[in-house]
């Protein structure tokens, strides 16, 4: 049962909104007609298997990729909705290291892998302005100790980092900015289950402390349980059922997510 | 849809509920139909009736976790009255958090976290601070006989016992106004079921409304104030 | 002499405007990476072909025209650059800083204050400082429109993490009219400072990778740094052994296979005058007027 389920802040504004949301590539249709709102605080999943445009549509969420149809807006710190697509290049960035964390599935993309951790964590901070040295490696250290990194590998770099550590390192370098909305791509894909079950237990933590919203992609119905609040079931580009997490997952409706549920082993 | 009595905390009226069994050819499987009750603050109203008849899904759909096809699912919810079975998502995580409590057999808690913190983890998400409600885990754990050494450990190392009273004390943390029992006592010891019994009277004494899924005759005489029969609800299949 | 017969200083005219074109789009951008055709030049890659190519573009027949590597004139890669402006340009050469109006330069800024009028033409191996931590040219590119120099404090702080303090003493970043970061060229840092606001115009010509970037005349030129590690000059401890200069860039100088070593100015022509206005270091005795010049 989903009582175990972080809490989801009271605020009556959405921070994200997709509007009919589609991307084609010719006649070719990888996504179409997605229409939600994502609140702060809230943490959505999407889930479907491959080829279900769950992956392109978190990068049209994440303004990486501009909609054939449709719009995203966007809730500013400053309490402003604004459409992506109409954000210049230099704000759109500065979202993305600022506002928004994006963890990829493989931590290589995501991290400067000839880097130390510690100017992998600070480098968004450097980025917005940070220009003292003691500062930025005090705020890498306490982040570090947050995603439960030895603070003595603070100055090796990530290659040195088995796959779970990577993970979490990446999470740090999000999240040192404190943004508001994480995009996740398959967080947990490519990792031992054991490394999997830490890591799902630190995003938790973290979410929850942080009131962060997250938009989860993922093909495994038991990181949705765990960390979402609501699904989005995806099938063929399209949303094919979407609500409470625990509803989606012990009451399907669709065929399709009858399927996928049915398909889960038992644990 | 008649309006709910000033007092009630749950007011179901004609809620159904049918599995489509798309993998199975369609077949539809017919539930629950016509459910309807009340139960007011401080009341604790037990479902009865042959397994399979539809008592756990009636709960589940009390708590939002079961779609209603037809029918109303009133929860008075922070002083309004929200219809669960038309509800936004939004709107039932807001419902749970501050006023349904679900302790059902099973625990199913995340690996790795410290018993005491997963019995401590409601207060907490409801704004607790995190050394008052660790303090208030240990005592409900004392009670229910979980020993002090293992409360730093995970719950999913310990026996089904254990599990199942570390799950009662996580229910029974909160201050929410309503809770909905799924056979709390299923498998405790006659010491252990003595001591839910207790806390269910206290909670009645807190004005909690209840409701609850009891197999053990004797438990459920002693904490149900009200029984209602689930047979009449069961769906002609 | 049989040599065929070049256009005034080598290139031929069409390109030496395509150059200057591009120089004066660097002035008036300065810091910003200017791309341009670059020629292949009678040199290798890595000898200078980049500040051949502007030294070329600017020259006029008044000019006279000084060259260094890493701060002396009497090496083969200046001698040979100053003799092959000497025959393609007939103009005249000269060691002295103070005299010269064009000077190109490998690794080093003279020691004697720049004028006006003077143009610096520094030779450039790499001018993306971006480069270091970010290998994709579409992407520094884009940092580079947008601002975004964040990564820059990341190789920084690095070394800061790794030394201690940060411990680039060449290459050390710059950002120019509060806009644009950009490589110095290998110039040791002891030397950034005499960029900043300095009279003479700045030409940087990188000819492998076919950029041109300018500091033009009295601009600001701010080197990177930390709050709590600012920016600091290096150079080493002690006074020139020939000439006694205690302010100046020096070279460290292996004399024998025991181990024994000299300090002496980099910046021959600097060490020549203080040395002719009776400067005397603890070497003064060597044989350095030895030395044939070009």
């Amino acid at each position: 049962m989903a009582d175990s389920k972080i809490a989801v802040q009271d605020n009556d504004q959405p921070l994200l909104l997709a509007d009919g949301l589609g991307k084609s590539y010719g006649r070719l249709s990888a996504c179409r007609d997605v229409s939600f709102a994502l609140y702060p605080g809230e943490v959505l999943a999407i889930v479907g298997e491959s080829g279900s445009g769950k992956s392109t549509l978190l990068q049209l969420l994440s303004a990486q990729l501009s909609p054939s149809a449709g719009k995203v807006s966007y809730r500013m710190r400053d309490g402003v909705m604004r459409d992506l697509a109409a954000l210049g290049e230099a704000e759109r960035r500065f979202l993305l290291r600022t506002d928004w964390g994006y963890v990829h599935q493989d931590p290589v993309l995501g991290l400067r892998m000839a880097v130390s951790a510690g100017a992998n964590v600070g480098e968004r901070l450097m980025a917005v302005g940070w220009n003292h040295y003691g500062r930025i490696r005090d705020t890498a250290t306490s982040w570090l100790e947050r995603v439960e990194i030895d603070v003595g590998r603070i100055d090796d770099a990530p290659r040195t980092y088995s796959g779970g550590m990577r993970q979490r390192l990446q999470i740090a370098r999000n999240l040192v900015t404190e943004p508001r909305l994480v995009f996740m791509d398959e967080p947990t894909g490519g990792l031992d289950v054991s490394v999997q079950a830490r890591l799902l237990d630190l995003m938790r933590n973290l979410v929850s402390e942080l009131g962060l919203a997250a938009i989860v992609v993922t093909h495994d119905l038991a990181v949705a349980r765990l960390l979402s609040h609501r699904v989005m079931v995806m099938k063929g580009g399209r949303v094919i059922e979407t609500g409470l997490t625990d509803q989606v997952l012990d009451d399907p409706r669709e065929p399709y997510t009858q399927l996928l549920v049915s398909s889960i082993l038992p644990a | 849809m008649t309006a709910m009595p000033m007092t009630a905390m749950i007011d179901i009226s004609r809620a159904e509920k049918t599995f489509t069994m798309h993998l199975q050819g369609g077949i539809e499987l017919p539930v629950v139909s016509g459910v309807t009750f009340q139960v007011q603050p401080g009341e604790c109203v037990v479902l009865s009736g042959p397994s399979g008849a539809g008592k756990s899904s009636i709960l589940k759909m009390i708590f939002g976790n079961y779609r209603c096809d037809g029918g109303r699912i009133g929860i008075r919810h922070q002083g309004v009255v929200v219809d669960l079975a038309g509800a936004e998502p939004r709107q039932i995580l807001s419902v749970r958090r501050a006023t349904i409590g679900y302790v059902s057999q099973f625990l199913r808690a995340v690996p790795r976290v410290a018993t005491i913190d997963v019995v401590a983890e409601p207060l907490i998400s409801n704004g607790t601070a995190r050394s008052e409600a660790q303090e208030r885990a240990g005592q409900l754990l004392r009670r229910l006989n979980i020993p002090e050494r293992l409360w730093a450990l995970p719950p999913s190392t310990f026996s089904g016992g254990e599990q199942q009273r570390v799950n009662i004390a996580r229910g029974f943390i909160s201050d929410l106004p309503i809770l909905l029992l799924d056979e709390p006592t299923a498998s405790l010891d006659a010491a252990n079921r003595a001591v839910v019994v207790e806390l269910i009277e206290q909670k009645k004494r807190a004005d909690v409304a209840m409701v609850a899924i009891v197999h053990d005759d004797e438990i459920r005489h002693l904490i149900a104030d009200r029984i209602v029969d689930v047979t009449s609800f069961a769906s002609a299949a | 002499m049989n040599a065929p017969v070049y256009n005034f200083a080598y290139l031929d005219e069409q390109t030496k405007r395509m150059i200057r074109r591009a120089i004066l789009k660097a002035i008036a951008i300065p810091g910003y990476q200017v791309p341009f055709a670059s020629r292949e030049m009678p040199m290798p890659y890595g000898w200078g072909t980049g500040g051949v190519q502007v030294t070329a573009a600017i020259l006029g027949p008044a000019d006279v025209l000084k060259v260094i590597d890493q701060g002396s004139d009497d090496t083969t890669n200046a001698i040979s650059i100053r003799k092959f402006f000497a025959r393609t340009a007939g103009v005249a050469t000269t060691t002295a800083t103070a005299d010269a109006t064009v000077i190109q330069t490998r690794h080093r800024i003279p020691e004697a204050p720049l004028h006006g009028g003077q143009v610096l033409v520094y030779q450039v191996p790499i001018p993306e400082p971006l480069r270091f931590l970010e290998p994709r040219e579409t992407e520094t590119r884009r940092m580079h429109a947008l601002g975004e120099y964040g990564l820059m404090h990341v190789k920084l702080y690095e070394d800061i993490a790794r030394f201690g303090h940060i411990a680039t003493s060449y290459a050390y970043p710059v950002k120019v009219n509060a806009r644009y970061v950009m490589d110095p060229s290998p110039t040791p840092k002891f030397d950034n400072p005499k960029m900043d606001n300095c009279p003479a115009l700045q030409l940087f010509g990188a000819g492998r990778e076919k950029r041109i970037y300018a500091i033009p005349p009295y601009t600001s030129v701010v080197s990177l740094d930390f709050e709590d590690h600012p920016f600091t000059r290096y150079r080493f401890d002690a006074p020139c052994a020939l000439c006694g200069a205690d302010d100046s860039y020096l070279d460290e100088i292996v004399t024998d296979d025991q181990g024994s070593r000299m300090f002496v100015c980099s910046d021959t022509d600097y060490c020549e005058n203080r040395q002719a206005q009776g400067h005397r270091g603890s070497e003064s005795a060597a044989p350095h007027k030895e030395r044939p010049h070009g």
